[in-house]
């Protein structure tokens, strides 16, 4: 391990706090683009499984872009949208602007999470608060959000591991952090120590939050 | 809060689940409806309700047509309707007391004002010690006045009863029978009742409507509908009542003999206390053999079953049997 001088453990701190910048502001994003939509998913949802408002239509049109979205290759999305990516950060390199990406590519797979929570809520729980008279908002924030919770928080946590995967492979477009540090040294510098050293902290940080997420979940179930 | 329905039609996709049912619901007043699973007596109540359209027919409460009304009316009129259900169909994320608290939040209630009426409501359904218990360590009986207690919440003028009794046990569902009838007198509100037991219809109705097939056959007093049942399917009812009550009941409603009789006779009021039987076997020459007899409270009236077989000339059995409808009487012979 003589290669670890203090300079590349400094990096490696760098680029360590890059990928938490990363995979925190991509979840954010990712959850703002994602819940919403999930929650359209779930409300126009059509034929047996109805929603509280069936629109096959939109349903159908939401339906098909989540899937697009989510059948594209990552490496690719972050090609494409090199554009977007410059339109809204000012430029298409760093680790900020990776964040467009990762946040678009994450969305559709939180709403598919939050569409999938949100149905499994008790059908008769729902009719018993329509018939209370709620409205549709209401049922929604009052209702299928809090009844949905301790799976949307696990599901939560799958989003943030699978950004922690993205944002290393974002690496390879230059957007920085623990995966780009693995490949620029430990791969095309064939400094194997510090592409160990990356991969142990990325694998950490999983474990961490996998952690995290089972506890709070597990906390609100045993309050129910 | 009187309830008519006119001719409701409901079909699902190739399904008839209600076809021309007109009622008169009093108020005021328990109401049951009775029928199989697949009589249409859930899409009924949905319609009823206001949770579901009919495809045609009408719903009216009191004078206002209600069946018609535009979705912001609709809502509004849901809030003063209380329902409970057999899953109780609380809500796991709150607890006992925010459950109740829900309904009078989404009327926007003011926040005082739902804590007292949460407490007052416990109270009624005894349950004050509950108000912070999640949902999951209550048990069934226990559920079922939760949610009756959040039914109540905003003051309801009608309350519907979709089996709700028909996940508890035998002793919890007389305790909840009770509650609800005791409310319905505090509360002076109309009470509809879907149910498939006929202990339930027995126990807490005044009026029944059987449901069968999607159409009413058979409606009336439940007093009449036990001494006088008119249609197989009501009698069919009636004769699960009596068989399941010689099995568990302890107040010995019916004590059978194995051997299968012919004949069931019903009995109602002063006819219970009269010695019919003795007479008739003084008049004609026939016997009576009794495989099963007892007496049961229908309502604050009393009514006795007995299960037996007639024999004898059948000149002389068909004239017992008319002398014995001549007074009142209801005699059925089993088909077999």
């Amino acid at each position: 391990m003589s290669g670890l001088t203090p300079a590349i453990w400094k990096l490696i701190w760098e680029s360590t706090l890059q990928t938490l910048q990363m995979v925190s502001l991509s979840t954010l994003f990712s959850v703002i683009l994602g819940l919403p939509l999930g929650i359209l998913l779930c409300v126009t949802a059509p034929g047996r499984d109805a929603g509280i408002r069936p629109k096959p239509v939109l349903n159908e049109i939401l339906s098909r872009i989540v899937n697009i979205l989510r059948s594209f290759p990552f490496i690719i999305l972050i090609i494409v949208l090199f554009p977007l990516s410059r339109l809204i950060v000012g430029t298409a390199i760093g680790t900020k602007s990776t964040i467009v990406p990762l946040s678009i590519a994450a969305a559709p797979f939180v709403a598919r999470i939050v569409e999938t929570s949100l149905k499994e809520v008790d059908h008769g729980v729902i009719q018993a608060a329509r018939a209370m008279g709620s409205t549709d908002t209401q049922i929604v924030f009052k209702v299928l959000l809090p009844e949905a919770l301790p799976s949307l928080i696990s599901g939560l946590t799958l989003t943030i591991i699978n950004l922690i995967g993205y944002s290393a492979m974002a690496g390879a477009v230059g957007g920085g952090g623990l995966g780009d540090l693995a490949i620029r040294y430990g791969y095309q510098r064939f400094r194997p120590e510090v592409m160990a050293v990356a991969v142990i902290i990325i694998l950490v940080l999983v474990e961490v939050i996998q952690f995290i997420g089972n506890r709070i979940s597990a906390r609100m179930m045993s309050k129910r | 809060m009187q309830i008519t329905l006119k001719n409701l039609e409901r079909n699902y996709s190739n399904v008839h689940a209600v076809r021309g049912v007109s009622l008169n619901i009093p108020e005021n007043r328990i109401f049951g409806i009775i029928g199989l699973s697949g009589a249409g007596k859930s899409t009924l109540v949905r319609l009823v309700s206001l949770l579901e359209k009919p495809d045609s027919g009408e719903v009216w409460y009191d004078s206002q047509r209600v069946d018609n009304l535009p979705e912001k009316e609709i809502i509004q009129r849901r809030r003063n309707i209380g329902m409970i259900f057999q899953n109780f169909n609380l809500f796991s994320s709150r607890t006992a007391g925010q459950n109740i608290a829900y309904p009078m939040e989404i009327c926007k209630y003011p926040k005082d004002k739902i804590a007292s009426r949460v407490s007052e409501l416990l109270e009624l359904v005894g349950l004050s010690d509950k108000a912070d218990a999640p949902i999951s360590t209550l048990s069934g009986g226990q559920k079922q006045r939760i949610a009756i207690a959040r039914a109540l919440a905003c003051k309801p003028d009608i309350l519907f009863c979709d089996e709700a009794t028909s996940a508890l046990d035998p002793k919890t569902t007389q305790s909840i029978l009770a509650l609800i009838k005791d409310i319905q007198r505090k509360m002076n509100l109309t009470v509809v009742m879907i149910t498939h037991q006929m202990e339930v219809v027995r126990d807490a109705c005044d009026y029944v409507a059987v449901l069968s097939e999607g159409t009413v056959v058979e409606e009336g007093t439940v007093k009449d509908l036990f001494a006088h049942p008119k249609t197989n399917v009501t009698k069919e009812f009636l004769s699960h009542l009596t068989t399941n009550a010689a099995n568990v009941r302890e107040d010995g409603v019916v004590i059978w003999s194995d051997l299968p009789a012919r004949f069931t006779l019903r009995f109602l009021n002063d006819r219970v206390e009269t010695p019919v039987i003795s007479d008739i076997i003084r008049e004609f020459d026939v016997i009576f053999n009794i495989s099963g007899a007892g007496i049961q409270k229908v309502g604050d009236s009393k009514m006795g079953t007995m299960v037996c077989d007639i024999t004898g000339s059948p000149e002389a059995v068909n004239a017992a049997i008319a002398a014995m409808r001549e007074r009142g009487v209801t005699v059925e012979e089993v088909q077999q």
